[in-house]
């Protein structure tokens, strides 16, 4: 079966946008040539800084035939829609069309047949849609015919597109169409600098294959791994060992067509500067990486390059080209962080008296202070030192102000913590500059000193409440301050420090150091409240564990305690794999089925309490007296924390049970005694209630 | 390169030779070589033949040099790469030519930069000027890991669509020149390419002026002038774009570039206050806001004009 070769030839895509849009192409091809009944055998697609191509193999040569019936108007109705069914369908005149008869009458049905088309002219036709609506983050119109509207938006000038269609043994022929001037062929251009002549392609096989020997790798893969395995072997050889990093290996494939790697090395001098800052200004100026000695574990004055060409010298100029340019960016970093040193980061808060956090939330000189004060007041439950915790808050944001991390966001709080360190603070103070800021995501590390705990929870109920009180909540994909991710920060130093504390004391400390007053203040420590259960529900979701675990618990409502939620949402997913629990689970479900149906049926609830004297059956009996012993040690378990033994409770409510629903008829012929026994049923719910709602467990 | 030329004059001798070897290049694609606006802005693009010029359907193409003043990245001629004042080249065509990338390796070449040597990259840069209502795509050109150009598609120019799109390129001449010269301080250029006592350095023409007026910029420029200044020009530039109109049509516009030279200033102004550190975070915003609403109004203006397109 016939193959496609689709390849869009442009000036340079930006690096993050390459390997989605080489995703987007796939995608949108292959589904639209599914939708149009030509499935394939498979696709792969592919990006360069100035190539989208893609392959798509085993290709019908033809769609299948389509029959389909229509059905028309009345027979003997009016003129107008005859007409309109004739030219809707293509039929000549009525004799073509069947007369099927249904309850309302007898109508026309057309049966149209249609000829499966040639899969070349379903491309042709496909094709151009797609590049014209192509899913760039951002695109751009260009040249002359970017006057007239209409014309076409890429992410940077189109030029040349070639689209070619057939089977392996043959000449494939080329999909005609144009898009925007540019026609349809066979030709793309080799490596900007090393072979920019035009190359003639037939099909995906020799497309690669020239591509590569006129110096462009086409799979951003095998450019990735031809950069790392370069760039180890090259640090290697002279005893160090190369700073991996991912995120800028995918950068710098997207950046070059042929990578070429080369070493070059900085004066010692700029060693004095932190590691954090050297790679900072390395990699995010220069796309480069730095380089460590494996005896030391610290840098060494390395770096590694990636050129996109063989230099008619070896590469000896651009070396030394890139060696210029990161001595004087070293050497302004070197200098900030030498002049940083020479400011106490205490001196650096009268500044923040001018700096607005956020016009309703005030300076953030206020929001320090508001800080201080919240991680006073957490420190003693959290094991925390409270002059420690209230120093670490003071200093914390303080290296916001500072030249270094002026220049390099990203080293903000690590700065804060080298500062601290060299003015004399606590250990734990200084570690709090850096670790407050964390969690900062799922993969991030949790901190476990009680100072940095203490100022982490400070900071991102500060926030949380602060932007609850002047009703700046998350919605949709929108959550410009970052809510979801404090509140998950959070749970997790809550949970994975197991922390006691009541959220909602908390955040009504909080609330009141607050100078804004919401309306609804009695309301938002609750609100926030149920967007904490929320996030711990996402946040189970993506362990695997059961979200609706989180509801049954939280349904219970006045809990604010996240670390026994947690532990109790852990010990009801133990249980309910046990068959004591699944079955428990059963009875209750049917418990509740009874009640809901019958509740219905009269209109009312049964939920007094059963009289003990109607109680005629031995199971009946031996239920409730199960019930109330249940009832009291599930309590007396839950009250000590002890959720396991809670469960273990539950447990035994399952023979009473399961025997109650084997012997005993609920709907009895007295209408006393039936009222009794839903009584019963509806205190087996409430039994359970000193776990979790039950009734919100899916099955 | 030209091997016909004198030494002193190659672009990698003299700082004045590489600006008159990226005019003859440019001239050469049919670019009208213009001199520099008489008027303080902060970067190329506000010479009102690019800002203006980008504006309607009339073919432009052009280039010159435009002395470019930042107040605040004056560093009394300490810092061996930051200036308060200095050169960008400034090439625009209207509508970009297809092979705008082409003809800049061409005029690298020009300068002596040889792609075969060097590792030449167009790197992404969204550009974006608040302060002129304009936005564009491109890159940031960089030669073995330094950025020696900006590159851009102008999508929209004080608030109006390019149709068609200028190709923007800008090259800051100071940086280039350090590289192709190989110095590594901007005051170490040899400005005119001669040997010994005849030799000027940039340092010769310029050390004096940047420690002049990195001082005025940062410590004495009269704010209350300025401050008075900026609500003049203002109101200069909302005066003329009024008066400029034929008639009561408004159709027509007689007057976008002394209005728009009014919009220049308040620009330049802003600057300098902004680098005397008397404008707060708050108030910076709005005051960028008021200087593109002119830059809009004044756009607006020329599209209404002759030269502008307008019917």
């Amino acid at each position: 079966m016939p193959d496609l070769l689709l390849e869009l030839f442009s000036e340079e895509i930006p690096a993050r946008m390459q390997a989605k849009a080489a995703d987007d192409l796939r995608r949108l091809v292959t589904e639209k040539l599914v939708a149009e009944g030509l499935v394939y055998e498979g696709a792969k697609a592919f990006a360069t800084p100035r190539r989208l191509a893609l392959t798509v193999h085993g290709i019908p040569a033809r769609q299948p035939d389509l029959k389909t019936e229509r059905r028309g108007p009345k027979v003997g109705g009016p003129d107008a829609a005859v007409q309109g069914f004739l030219k809707a369908t293509g039929l000549k005149s009525l004799d073509e069309a069947k007369i099927q008869r249904d309850a309302k009458g007898d109508f026309y049905i057309a049966l149209i047949e249609k000829a499966g088309r040639d899969a070349i002219d379903v491309l042709a036709e496909i094709l151009p849609v797609i590049i014209r609506t192509f899913p760039w983050p951002k695109s751009m119109r260009w040249g002359a015919r970017s006057g007239k509207p209409g014309s076409l938006s890429w992410v940077r000038p189109l030029h040349a597109i070639i689209a070619t269609f057939g089977p392996e043994t043959e000449e494939p022929d080329v999909v005609k169409f144009s898009v925007d001037g540019i026609e349809t062929g066979q030709t793309t251009y080799g490596h900007r600098f090393m072979a920019p002549g035009a190359i003639s392609v037939r099909r995906f096989e020799d497309y690669e294959a020239k591509l590569k020997a006129a110096k462009v790798i086409l799979d951003p893969q095998a450019r990735k791994d031809i950069i790392f395995a370069d760039a180890k072997e090259l640090t290697f050889a002279q005893g160090f060992e190369l700073v991996e990093d991912q995120v800028l290996l995918d950068e710098v494939s997207g950046l070059v067509e042929w990578p070429v790697v080369m070493m070059g090395s900085f004066e010692e001098e700029y060693l004095a500067i932190p590691d954090e800052v050297i790679r900072a200004t390395i990699r995010n100026n220069q796309k480069c990486f730095v380089v460590k000695d494996p005896k030391t574990g610290k840098l060494t004055n390395k770096f590694v390059l990636t050129a996109n060409i063989e230099a008619s010298d070896g590469g000896k100029t651009i070396v030394a080209g890139n060696e210029r340019v990161i001595r004087p960016r070293l050497s302004d970093a070197k200098f900030f962080y030498e002049t940083d040193l020479k400011t106490k980061l205490e001196d650096r808060l009268p500044k923040f008296e001018q700096i607005v956090f956020h016009e309703k939330l005030g300076t953030q000189a206020e929001r320090i202070k508001r800080i201080e004060r919240l991680a006073a007041e957490i420190a003693p439950l959290v094991g925390a030192d409270v002059a420690k915790a209230t120093r670490a808050a003071h200093l914390a944001k303080a290296d916001l102000l500072t030249e270094v991390v002026g220049e390099f966001p990203e080293v903000q709080g690590l700065m804060g913590r080298y500062y601290a360190l060299a003015q004399g603070e606590d250990v734990s103070v200084a570690a709090a500059c850096e670790e407050h800021y964390k969690p900062q995501g799922p993969a991030d590390r949790v901190p476990t000193d009680p100072v940095s705990v203490a100022v982490a929870l400070a900071d991102k109920i500060d926030t949380l409440v602060g932007f609850w009180a002047i009703d700046e909540k998350p919605t949709g994909s929108k959550d410009p301050y970052a809510l979801r991710r404090a509140a998950l920060g959070v749970i997790r130093l809550i949970a994975e420090n197991a922390l006691r504390l009541s959220l909602m004391k908390v955040a009504a400390s909080a609330l009141g150091g607050m100078s804004v007053k919401p309306a609804d203040a009695q309301k938002l420590p609750n609100d926030l409240l149920a967007f904490f259960a929320d996030r711990l529900k996402v946040q189970l979701r993506e362990q695997g564990a059961r979200h609706d675990l989180v509801d049954a618990v939280f349904a219970l409502g006045g809990q604010d305690d996240l670390l026994m939620i947690v532990r109790c949402v852990e010990a009801l997913g133990k249980f309910l794999e046990t068959d004591d629990g699944k079955n428990l689970l059963a009875g209750i479900k049917r418990a509740s089925n009874i009640l809901g149906i019958e509740e219905k049926k009269d209109k009312r609830a049964f939920d007094g309490v059963p009289d003990t004297a109607l109680y005629s059956l031995g199971e009946e009996k031996a239920l409730a007296k199960a019930i109330g012993e249940v009832k009291a040690e599930a309590s007396a378990a839950v009250a000590k924390e002890d959720f396991a033994a809670a469960m273990s409770a539950m447990a035994k409510l399952r023979p009473p049970v399961d025997a109650f629903f084997e012997k005993v008829r609920v709907n009895d012929d007295d209408a006393k005694v039936r009222e009794n026994r839903l009584k019963l049923l509806n205190e087996i719910r409430s039994a359970t209630r000193a776990v979790a709602d039950f009734s919100k467990i899916q099955d | 390169m030209d091997a016909s030329l004198p030494a002193h004059m190659r672009p990698e001798r003299s700082f004045q030779g590489f600006i008159l070897a990226l005019q003859r290049f440019w001239a050469e694609q049919g670019c009208v070589i213009l001199q520099p606006y008489d008027m303080e802005m902060g970067a190329g693009t506000f010479h009102p033949a690019t800002t203006l010029r980008a504006l309607g359907p009339k073919p432009w193409n052009a280039a010159y040099v435009q002395p470019s003043r930042r107040p605040k990245d004056g560093r009394y001629g300490e810092n061996p790469n930051r200036m308060q004042h200095y050169y960008q080249f400034q090439v625009i065509m209207k509508p970009s030519p297809p092979n705008l990338q082409e003809l800049y390796l061409k005029s690298l070449a020009a300068i002596g930069i040889d792609s075969a040597l060097h590792d030449i990259r167009f790197v992404e840069d969204d550009w974006e000027s608040p302060t002129l209502g304009a936005w564009g795509l491109g890159w940031e050109c960089w030669c073995d890991g330094m950025e020696v150009s900006q590159f851009t598609y102008f999508q929209q120019v004080a608030g109006v669509e390019c149709a068609p799109v200028a190709g923007e390129l800008t090259y800051g001449l100071e940086r280039l020149a350090m590289y192709v010269q190989g110095v590594d301080r901007v005051y170490d250029l040899n400005f005119n390419g001669r040997d010994g006592d005849a030799k000027v350095t940039y340092g010769d023409v310029f050390l004096q002026a940047e420690r002049e007026y990195s001082k005025h910029n940062f410590e004495v420029a009269d704010t209350a002038m300025l401050f008075e200044q900026f609500k003049m020009a203002e109101a200069a530039c909302r005066k003329y774009l009024d008066a400029g109109w034929k008639d009561e049509k408004r159709e027509a516009h007689l007057m976008a570039l002394p209005a728009y030279d009014q919009c220049i200033k308040a620009s330049h102004v802003f600057n300098l206050l902004d680098a005397r550190g008397v404008i707060s975070v708050t108030e910076r915003q709005s005051y960028i806001l008021r200087v593109r609403e002119l830059a809009k109004a004044c756009g607006e203006a020329w599209i209404h004009t002759e030269a502008g397109g307008a019917a």
